[in-house]
């Protein structure tokens, strides 16, 4: 460590520039897209699977519309809803595309989000998840490296969900559709990719329900601090460890 | 009681930051701002489409049982009924504008011209999606009849649905779409004549596009070189009245 003199030794730098930057452009993008998304989804709030869909086809899911508390704008305004999401929704894209390429730059990727071998054992998975039951979050040092379910997790939601988002979204552009067909073919038609889109949308409200308790549950003043400033306090071992 | 404090301090600043949302949306600037970005999907798509790149056509057993119909479903004046009543035979399509050669083309002369049937989705900007057989002369073999001035950008396209006040609906496209090998002013739907609900007797189809840009029940084409001077100024009825897009790849 070569903090400087004031800092305590026990404050670590945690998150480079670029993660911070990248994380909170995602949060606010992934606020909007799911709520100007509900506003469109409140124009036919019925989901196909298939090529075709429409009011007198089979539905798997009908909805009741959200209310003002989920969509942007409040009330209902489809073009409006629209403008945001294809919006924002460039951002995202382009924010992720680069968070992805700097991340293979810098090793972010190789370094602290790619699974080792010992860590896809059965058994080291097993005893990450008893960790994370009894809520034994690891301390010290150790707690700067992610564990297996966290990278599970971040790999999961970077490089399959957040991509499913994207290209079922541009599944559902006719002009896409022309540009590259090969998408209709990847999700077996453009309301399949629709209804992709939707439930893909809310695993990611599901990773974020999962991820701000864990916030909360390992400290939220140092976590928030950390994905601000960049500087996290190493939690203190709990009483009888050695904080390896 | 403290979960339901968070609870209810939770909901607030969900309200919070989504009225600070909406009330950007209402900001001037803010709203320039998010309308530009059809300039940027207009320009990505075009640079990742080629100019003649094909929608998706189906085979015909993959079609919708039911194709419905949305927006206007009967213009239902009186003008337009006496059309119905006489299957038409009385309608003409006016192509004017920035054209060498005037034309008033009846629905037997459209026929008579190549005509291109096609198996296409109907997306509409609502979020479903139908399959249809369309059948229906190429718009660019009408614009050749036509003789299109150099001069001529943009196709505006004239309807015959009074949508309240006496504004009709229209809509327009740039020449990219208008000489598309998939753009056609069709006047049958699964080898039947166009139902009154679907646009009877002739709309457009322009199937890189959404629902809105397909404009039914059409009286008249025109060339032109700009759509600033054309009603809202905004290339289309949706345009203008709601903020849809005019590029409607999206």
């Amino acid at each position: 460590m070569s903090e400087g003199p004031s800092t305590p030794p026990d404050m670590v730098r945690r998150h480079r520039l670029s993660t911070r930057l990248w994380h909170w452009t995602n949060a606010l993008c992934l606020y909007a897209l799911f709520t100007s998304g509900l506003g469109i989804f409140n124009a036919h709030p019925r989901l196909y699977w298939g090529q075709y869909g429409a009011n007198f086809d089979t539905a798997w899911l009908t909805l009741p519309r959200f209310g003002s508390l989920w969509t942007l704008p409040g009330s209902y305004d489809l073009a409006l809803s629209r403008r945001w999401h294809l919006s924002v929704a460039l951002i995202f894209a382009f924010a992720l595309l680069a968070f992805m390429l700097w991340s293979l730059v810098n090793r972010h990727i190789a370094r602290n989000l790619a699974l080792r071998r010992g860590e896809m054992a059965l058994r080291h998975i097993g005893r990450s998840i008893r960790d994370h039951a009894r809520l034994r979050l690891p301390t010290g040092p150790a707690a700067l490296r992610y564990n297996v379910l966290q990278k599970a997790s971040y790999i999961g939601v970077i490089f399959i969900l957040l991509p499913l988002m994207i290209f079922t979204g541009l599944t559902m552009s006719p002009g896409m559709d022309a540009a590259w067909p090969w998408l209709v073919d990847l999700f077996g038609g453009r309301q399949s990719a629709r209804s992709i889109h939707f439930i893909a949308a809310w695993l990611l409200v599901g990773f974020f329900v999962v991820h701000i308790l864990m916030v909360v549950l390992a400290g939220p003043i140092n976590e928030l601090r950390s994905m601000v400033t960049g500087w996290y306090r190493l939690p203190a071992p709990r009483d009888g460890e050695d904080g390896a | 009681m403290t979960g339901r404090l968070t609870r209810r301090a939770l909901v607030a600043g969900l309200a919070t930051s989504l009225a600070g949302c909406d009330a950007l949306g209402r900001d001037e600037r803010v709203r320039r701002a998010l309308f530009s970005a059809e300039n940027m999907h207009r320009w990505l798509q075009r640079a990742l489409q080629d100019r003649d790149a094909l929608a998706r056509e189906f085979r015909p057993d993959q079609r919708s049982p039911i194709f419905r119909g949305n927006g206007t479903m009967n213009p239902g004046s009186a003008a337009y009924k006496a059309l119905w009543r006489a299957g038409f035979a009385d309608w003409r399509l006016r192509v004017d504008g920035l054209v060498a050669r005037p034309l008033s083309l009846s629905l037997a002369q459209l026929r008579a011209m190549p005509q291109r049937t096609q198996t296409t989705r109907h997306d509409c900007v609502e979020g479903w999606s139908a399959i249809g057989s369309w059948r229906g002369v190429p718009l660019r073999r009408v614009l050749e009849a036509a003789g299109l001035s150099s001069r001529a950008r943009y196709l505006v396209f004239h309807c015959m649905d009074d949508m309240g006040g006496g504004q009709d609906y229209y809509e327009s496209i740039d020449l990219v779409d208008a000489f598309h090998p998939q753009t056609i002013l069709a006047h049958s739907l699964n080898d039947a004549p166009l139902p009154v609900r679907n646009g009877a007797p002739l709309r457009l189809r322009v199937e890189r596009h959404l629902g809105y840009k397909h404009a039914k029940y059409l009286a008249r084409i025109e060339a032109v070189a700009d759509l600033a001077a054309v009603r809202g100024g905004k290339g289309g009825f949706w345009e203008d009245v709601a903020g849809y897009e005019w590029y409607a790849g999206i």
